[in-house]
């Protein structure tokens, strides 16, 4: 396969997956902020949420005051943030357009028609009364992104640079809502609000649509360790990180080449500390600090990968 | 001032009739109401919309795509009409490949006299570098778009040939697929010639030309990229034949072959389905500032290593100051009486030629032999006194770059309108295969002047377009 085919598949499957995350990132964040408990830290939690995107920046350049609705807006439909559910949605079909001869007619049509659908109703749609309705709309397009891939994609290299893709923005954007998680819970603290951990978590488990399977595989109540350790380890649960970074290893399997060697072992090491360890051994020194190593580490295959197979220079 | 001859109509004739090969659509038509019809175009364009089947327009940003018109009234063919037809495609088509490969040899055409050296050599579409190589089984026109219309009581005429980057081919497939999405029972009431096989004769084509010696050949589209305005062809055309499509960025010659980088190393390409024009193609010979295309390419086709198709200086045969030729051409080649006629063409190099067209200048279409898509050109009967007299003085200043044609009545077709069906202006560019063989797929793109009396079809000037069915006997 080109180069820059998969270059292109790759950051396809890395918008689409972003675009959702995004979504569900917001959705968690609206959901609390309607918590009575939460309500008075509203803004702090933005601000939280902004900070461990890595768009506090990029908002303070547009917006002089932080106000949920702003930050919703900025988040969803900015066209000058590149990581608005809108310009990831843009991004994506842009990368499709651009290898629409290597993806299934099918795919094309779908990532195509998402963005045209969100566009049409970008301005009108979104109002902090229809948050969900947007974000449930945005999490059917990717379902059914998702099915169009499955079925109508060709198992080729191209198949697999787009899983990697898909699978590393996964694992980030998990790490992420975690760390959000814990931004939140310590400005608590802090405010000497009471912790009520059944609804900051069961909403985090909500927005990975992982609260029934939590239910089910922990016979347990909900507790912020055990959220942490399901999210983050269970093997059968489809958004937990250590199925993201076993997809990873595995596609990138898939396609190695003659210098890859080195970042399969990467990913690999990455694939059997997730599959083998604890919450005790792979996060000693914290949960956060676990986190945030796994970020560094999601960053460096990323730029690995593009390096050994999508033409990037170092 | 004399208007022209009524126009024949695709439909009717002129006391009326449906035409028999309409028959059965004209019955059809009369029993659909107009608010199916409207309702039919809608989904079209929504689907044509979904699809991304656009072209972009230069300036303006991502999100104005456009979609080329398309018309729900199918273009008709006899079986017998297009048989005549296609034997006279293939036959000019065949007298072209052999002008081309005559003009960089043996040049025995200038040795008859038929044309002088200097309508060749100072003719900016001839490529020196071209000029004794062989190319693989001498075919350099491997892809010809050759434009038809119909004039006078039916006639077919070839205005045009386009020899180098011919596009279009992609509205016609995806033409017919809406058609059968929208109307299937159409389908099953005629008996209409499949196309869909096009981008397998394609293939077939361009890996019949790969250098010899090479047993399973590698064939890559070469687009200038997603800005271009044909790029949705390109894209389409590689998906079809199941091959890369390739910018020059992803091309690189060494020791002397065509590698594309891939995510497993270098891998040789044998065949380029180049869909950038000569200027582009090598920026070592051609264009320096050229980044659409691959340096040392021109150097890989000279040893044979790669194919290039269409070749390089085709631009030599379709050239408007070469075409009023080809019909001798055909007899000096072939041997053969041509079956197509040209429109006939006044060159206004010659004397009497210019002195006619000077007089009859507000009766007359002028071209300018380098020009096309419609750019550069006079309509007499609809242009003004200024423009008339603006004309008369280029025509003076520089003759030799102009050829003049009478004003056709283009056949028309019934076109769906805002009014509801109405006749249209239409033309037809089918697209003829050279390999080992002369091909060609029935029917081709038909595109409608969609403006009353209008006779421009190109999309830049808003034409569309529509299906176009050959009916089989």
């Amino acid at each position: 396969m080109l180069s820059r085919t998969a270059d292109h598949v790759y950051w396809l499957g890395r918008y689409a997956e972003r675009a959702e995350e995004i979504a569900r990132t917001l959705d968690v964040q609206y959901r609390l902020s309607l918590l009575p408990h939460e309500r008075s830290s509203d803004s702090v939690g933005w601000a939280i949420v902004l900070r461990t995107l890595g768009l506090e920046a990029a908002y303070a350049g547009r917006h002089e005051r932080l106000e949920p609705h702003r930050v919703l807006d900025f988040l969803a439909f900015d066209a000058d943030n590149p990581s608005s559910i809108l310009s990831c949605l843009r991004a994506a079909r842009e990368n499709a357009r651009a290898v629409r001869g290597a993806i299934s007619s099918e795919m094309w049509e779908t990532f195509n028609s998402t963005w045209l659908e969100a566009r049409a109703q970008a301005p009108s749609r979104f109002t902090a009364l229809n948050v969900a309705e947007f974000v449930d709309w945005v999490k059917y397009r990717a379902h059914l992104a998702r099915g169009v891939v499955l079925a109508s994609m060709l198992r080729d290299e191209g198949y697999h640079f787009m899983q990697i893709g898909t699978f590393l923005e996964r694992t980030d954007s998990v790490a992420r809502l975690l760390l959000i998680r814990i931004a939140c819970e310590a400005a608590a603290s802090e405010n000497g609000a009471v912790a009520h951990d059944y609804y900051p978590w069961s909403v985090l488990l909500r927005g990975l649509s992982a609260f029934e399977s939590f239910r089910r595989v922990s016979r347990d109540s909900v507790r912020p360790q055990r959220v942490m350790e399901f999210v983050i380890l269970h093997r059968d649960v489809p958004r937990s990180i250590y199925r993201s970074a076993n997809l990873v290893y595995e596609n990138l399997q898939a396609v190695a080449n003659a210098q890859s060697g080195e970042t399969e072992r990467r990913a690999g090491l990455l694939h059997a500390e997730l599959r083998f360890g604890t919450m005790a051994t792979l996060a000693p020194r914290g949960d956060e600090r676990f986190l945030r190593d796994l970020l560094a580490r999601t960053a460096d295959l990323s730029d690995r990968i593009g390096r050994d197979f999508l033409g990037h220079v170092a | 001032m004399e208007r022209p001859a009524l126009p024949c109509d695709e439909m009717y004739t002129a006391d009326g009739h449906v035409r028999p090969h309409y028959a059965v659509y004209a019955d059809w038509l009369t029993r659909q109401a107009d608010d199916t019809l409207r309702r039919k175009r809608a989904e079209a364009d929504s689907l044509f919309h979904r699809v991304g089947i656009t072209f972009a327009v230069y300036g303006e940003q991502d999100g104005n795509e456009r979609l080329i018109p398309f018309d729900i009234v199918p273009r008709i063919l006899s079986a017998e009409e297009w048989r005549r037809l296609a034997d006279g495609l293939r036959q000019r088509v065949r007298a072209l490949n052999a002008f081309i490969g005559d003009i960089y040899h043996g040049q025995e055409i200038l040795a008859a006299g038929l044309l002088t050296p200097e309508q060749v050599f100072c003719n900016p579409q001839y490529r020196p570098e071209m000029q004794g190589m062989d190319v693989p089984g001498g075919i350099y026109a491997h892809i010809a778009g050759i434009d038809v219309v119909r004039a006078g009581a039916g006639e077919f005429y070839v205005l045009e040939d386009n020899l180098r980057v011919p596009s279009g081919v992609s509205y016609m497939l995806e033409d017919r697929k809406m058609m059968m999405r929208l109307f299937p029972e159409l389908f099953s009431l005629n008996r209409v010639a499949p196309v869909e096989h096009y981008p397998d004769r394609l293939l077939e084509n361009l890996a019949s030309v790969a250098p010899a010696g090479v047993a399973d050949p590698t064939v890559v589209v070469l687009t200038p990229g997603a800005h271009n305005s044909a790029y949705f062809e390109h894209a389409f055309l590689a998906q079809q034949m199941g091959v890369e499509l390739v910018e020059g960025q992803d091309l690189i010659v060494r020791d002397g072959f065509v590698y594309m980088r891939t995510t497993q190393g270098p891998r040789r390409v044998d065949v380029i389905y180049r869909r950038i024009d000569d200027d582009f193609v090598d920026p070592l010979v051609f264009r320096p500032d050229s980044v659409l295309g691959v340096p040392g390419l021109m150097a890989a086709y000279r040893a044979g290593r790669v194919t290039v198709a269409n070749a390089l200086g085709t631009g030599i045969a379709d050239d408007k100051s070469i075409y009023p030729y080809v019909p001798e051409m055909i007899r000096f080649y072939l041997g053969e009486a041509p079956l197509l006629e040209n429109v006939p063409t006044r060159i206004l190099r010659r004397k009497d030629d210019l002195a006619y067209a000077l007089a009859h200048l507000d009766e007359l279409v002028v071209k300018e032999v380098h020009g096309s898509g419609g750019y550069g050109m006079l309509v007499g009967p609809a242009a003004s006194e200024a423009e008339l007299e603006d004309f008369r003085l280029r025509i003076l200043a520089a003759p030799e770059k102009y050829i003049a044609q009478p004003t056709l009545a283009l056949s028309t077709c019934p076109t769906f309108v805002e009014q509801g069906v109405a006749p249209r202006h239409i033309d037809l560019r089918p697209f003829v295969l050279s390999g080992r063989e002369v091909t060609i797929v029935p029917g081709g793109l038909t595109r409608v002047a969609l403006r009353a009396g209008s006779l421009v079809v190109n999309s830049s000037q808003g034409g569309g377009t529509k299906d176009t069915w050959v009916l089989e006997s």
